[in-house]
C-alpha cells in the first residue's frame, strides 16, 4: 500500500506535464509485473491529467465541454481508488498516528468533539464550541491546538506548508482528508446549540454580506443568487439553505483536478478572498471559521462525500 | 397562496437571523487579516458606502440611496468631450481582462476591467458572466449619442451614480482603472465599429 501511495505521488510530482511519459512508466510495470493494480492506478492517474488540462482550458468555448468531459470522468473515477484525494488521506492516517513534537506523542489522544480519538462521525459535527480552548473550532483549528498542547509541536512548519503545492505535501490538508473520510456517508449536522456557535454563524452571515477592498465585492456578490455565473463558471448560491449549499458543505475537502491538490475549506476561502482583492485571509483565523459556520449553517443535513473530486 | 407564503418567509428572514454587533464582526475581520502587508491594509477596513451597502445588503433606505448617489455624482471626474470615446480595440482587451489586484499577481500588474465576468459584450464572445445585464448593442441602442457615452463613463467611474449599492466596482474612483482605460471601454461600448455593435453573432 504504501509503496503504491509513494509511486502515485512520484508520478503525480510529474504533474501531468508529459503525458506519454506515464504511458511510457505504465507499459514498463505492465510489462515488469503483467499488469495488476499499480498499473491500473497509473491508468487512472493518467486520465485524471487529461481531465486536467481539460480544466486548465479556462473561458473558452472548449470550456462548456471541459464541465462536462469533467462531470463524465467524475462518475467514472466515482471510485476511492482512483481519487488521488485517497492518497492524502492514505497520509493522513500516518500523520494521526506519528509520534511528533516535544511530548513525542500521536495525536490519537486528540479530542475533535466526540472524546479522545473519536475520528468516526467528527467531521460531521465541526466546527464546534470547545469548552478547553473556549473557543468555536474548525477541523484545522483544533487539529493546530491538538499539536500544540498534545504533542508540543511548533506548528510553525506545519503552517507554513498548510497549502500543498506538487512535490511538497501538506500535513493539515492530508489529516483533514482522513478525518473528514471518517465521516463518508453520514449526515452533517451543524453545531449550533452553544451560543458561541450561533454568534460564530451570525458573524459569518455578516460577513458573507461584507463588502470591502478596491472592488467592493462580497462573497454575496457572486454567491448571492441562483443561477449566476462568473464568465461561464457557474456560481453556487450560498445565500440560502437548500441542495446548493448541501452540496458544497458536503464535498470539502476535495481533490481539485485543475491544481492536483486536495484542498480544504480554508483554501477555497482564501482563494475566495484572493479574487475579491483582498489580503490572503489569516490560516485558521476566526473570520474563516465564522464563514464556515454560516455555511454549516446552511449547509445542514449533507451527506458527506469527502474528498470529492472538483475541477 | 404559496408564493404568498413563500414572500412572506422571505421577508421575515432577515428578522430571524440575529444581527450580530458590526463592532464585534469588524474586529473578527481585522483580526483575520492580521497579517496583511502594509500596504493593503486599508482594503480590509471599510468607506462608508461599504459599510451601508453591507449592513443593508445592498437595500438602503430611501435617504441613504440620495446620498450615496449624491456623493457618487460629485465624485466623479469627467475628461473633456474629446477623450470621452477612446480606443475600441484597447477596451476590448480591457474588457477581457481580469488580472490585477490580487495577492497572487507580480508586482506592477496592470489591472484590466475584467467587464466580461460579469457581462455579456460582443455577441461573438460566449464566455461571459451572468452578474450584470447584457451590454450587447449598447451604442448602437442609444444612437451614439456622445450624452450617454459621458454617463456610461460615469457609471464605470462610479456606478453609484445610477444606482446606490450597484455591486459593480467603482473602476475610476479605487483606481482600478485610469481615465485613459474607462476611455477606452467606453469605446468598446459606443464605437459604431467595435463588434459590440456589430457582430451579429
Ligand atoms: C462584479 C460584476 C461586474 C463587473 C466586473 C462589471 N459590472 Fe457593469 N454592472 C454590473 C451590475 C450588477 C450592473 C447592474 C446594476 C447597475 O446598474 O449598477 C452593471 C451595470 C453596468 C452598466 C449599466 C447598464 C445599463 O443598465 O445601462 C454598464 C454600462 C456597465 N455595467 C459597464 C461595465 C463595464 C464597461 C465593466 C468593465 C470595466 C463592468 N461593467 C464591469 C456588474 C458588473
Amino acid at each position: 500500500m504504501r509503496r503504491y501511495v509513494q509511486h502515485s505521488e512520484h508520478i503525480l510530482i510529474f504533474e501531468c506535464d508529459n503525458v506519454k511519459l506515464l504511458f511510457a512508466v505504465a507499459a514498463e510495470i505492465g510489462a515488469a509485473q503483467g499488469g495488476g493494480t499499480e498499473l491500473l492506478n497509473l491508468l487512472r492517474i493518467m486520465v485524471l491529467c487529461l481531465l486536467g488540462s481539460a480544466a486548465n482550458l479556462r473561458a473558452q468555448p472548449a470550456d462548456v465541454d471541459g464541465e462536462k468531459e469533467i462531470e463524465r470522468y467524475r462518475a467514472m473515477i466515482n471510485d476511492p481508488m482512483a481519487n488521488p484525494g485517497y492518497l492524502a488521506v492514505d497520509r493522513g492516517e500516518v500523520l494521526w498516528a506519528m509520534a511528533r513534537g516535544g511530548k513525542n506523542v500521536s495525536l490519537e489522544k486528540c479530542d475533535l468533539g466526540a472524546g479522545p480519538g473519536v475520528l468516526d462521525g467528527v467531521a460531521a459535527h465541526l466546527p464546534r464550541y470547545f469548552a478547553d480552548a473556549d473557543q468555536v473550532m474548525d477541523l484545522e483549528q483544533r487539529l493546530l491546538h491538538c499539536m500544540r498542547t498534545l504533542q508540543g509541536l511548533d506548528t510553525k512548519d506545519v503552517i507554513a506548508r498548510r497549502f500543498g503545492s506538487p512535490g511538497k505535501t501538506s500535513d493539515m490538508e492530508d489529516l483533514v482528508a482522513f478525518i473528514g473520510n471518517k465521516s463518508l456517508g453520514m449526515k452533517y449536522q451543524a453545531s449550533l446549540s452553544h451560543p458561541k456557535e450561533r454568534e460564530m454563524a451570525n458573524i459569518g452571515e455578516a460577513m458573507f454580506y461584507r463588502r470591502s477592498a478596491i472592488n467592493d465585492f462580497a462573497c454575496a456578490t457572486c454567491h448571492g443568487d441562483d443561477g449566476r455565473r462568473i464568465r461561464l463558471q457557474a456560481l453556487p448560491d450560498l445565500s440560502k439553505p437548500g441542495a446548493t449549499a448541501r452540496e458544497v458543505m458536503a464535498s470539502w475537502p476535495a481533490y481539485r483536478v485543475s491544481q492536483s491538490q486536495t484542498r480544504t475549506m480554508q483554501h477555497r476561502l482564501w482563494d475566495c478572498y484572493r479574487q475579491m482583492r483582498m489580503p490572503a485571509p489569516d490560516y485558521a483565523s476566526e473570520g474563516i471559521t465564522a464563514l464556515t459556520m454560516y455555511l454549516a449553517k446552511l449547509g445542514d443535513g449533507a451527506t458527506i462525500n469527502v474528498p470529492s473530486i472538483k475541477r | 397562496m404559496v408564493r404568498i407564503f413563500f414572500l412572506a418567509c422571505l421577508l421575515a428572514l432577515p428578522a430571524l437571523a440575529q444581527t450580530p454587533d458590526p463592532a464585534r464582526v469588524e474586529a473578527v475581520v481585522a483580526a483575520s487579516f492580521a497579517s496583511a502587508p502594509a500596504g493593503w491594509k486599508s482594503r480590509v477596513t471599510q468607506d462608508a458606502l461599504q459599510e451601508i451597502c453591507s449592513l443593508t445588503r445592498n437595500q438602503p433606505s430611501a435617504a441613504q440611496a440620495e446620498a450615496i448617489t449624491a456623493a457618487a455624482k460629485a465624485s466623479v471626474v469627467l475628461p473633456p468631450d474629446s477623450a470621452i470615446i477612446g480606443d475600441w480595440r484597447n477596451g476590448e482587451k480591457i474588457a477581457q481582462n481580469g488580472q490585477g489586484g490580487q495577492f497572487s499577481d507580480a508586482p506592477g500588474t496592470v489591472s484590466g476591467g475584467n467587464c466580461y465576468a460579469c457581462h455579456q459584450m460582443a455577441l461573438s464572445e460566449i464566455s461571459y458572466g451572468t452578474l450584470g445585464p447584457s451590454l450587447s448593442k449598447y451604442g448602437k441602442l442609444r444612437d451614439f449619442e456622445l450624452a450617454d457615452a459621458r454617463a456610461t463613463f460615469a457609471k464605470i467611474f462610479n456606478p453609484h451614480v445610477t444606482l446606490a449599492c450597484s455591486t459593480m466596482p467603482r473602476f475610476g474612483l479605487n483606481k482600478v482603472l485610469t481615465a485613459q482605460q474607462i476611455a477606452d471601454v467606453v469605446a468598446f461600448l459606443f464605437d459604431p465599429a467595435s463588434p459590440v455593435n456589430t457582430d451579429t453573432k
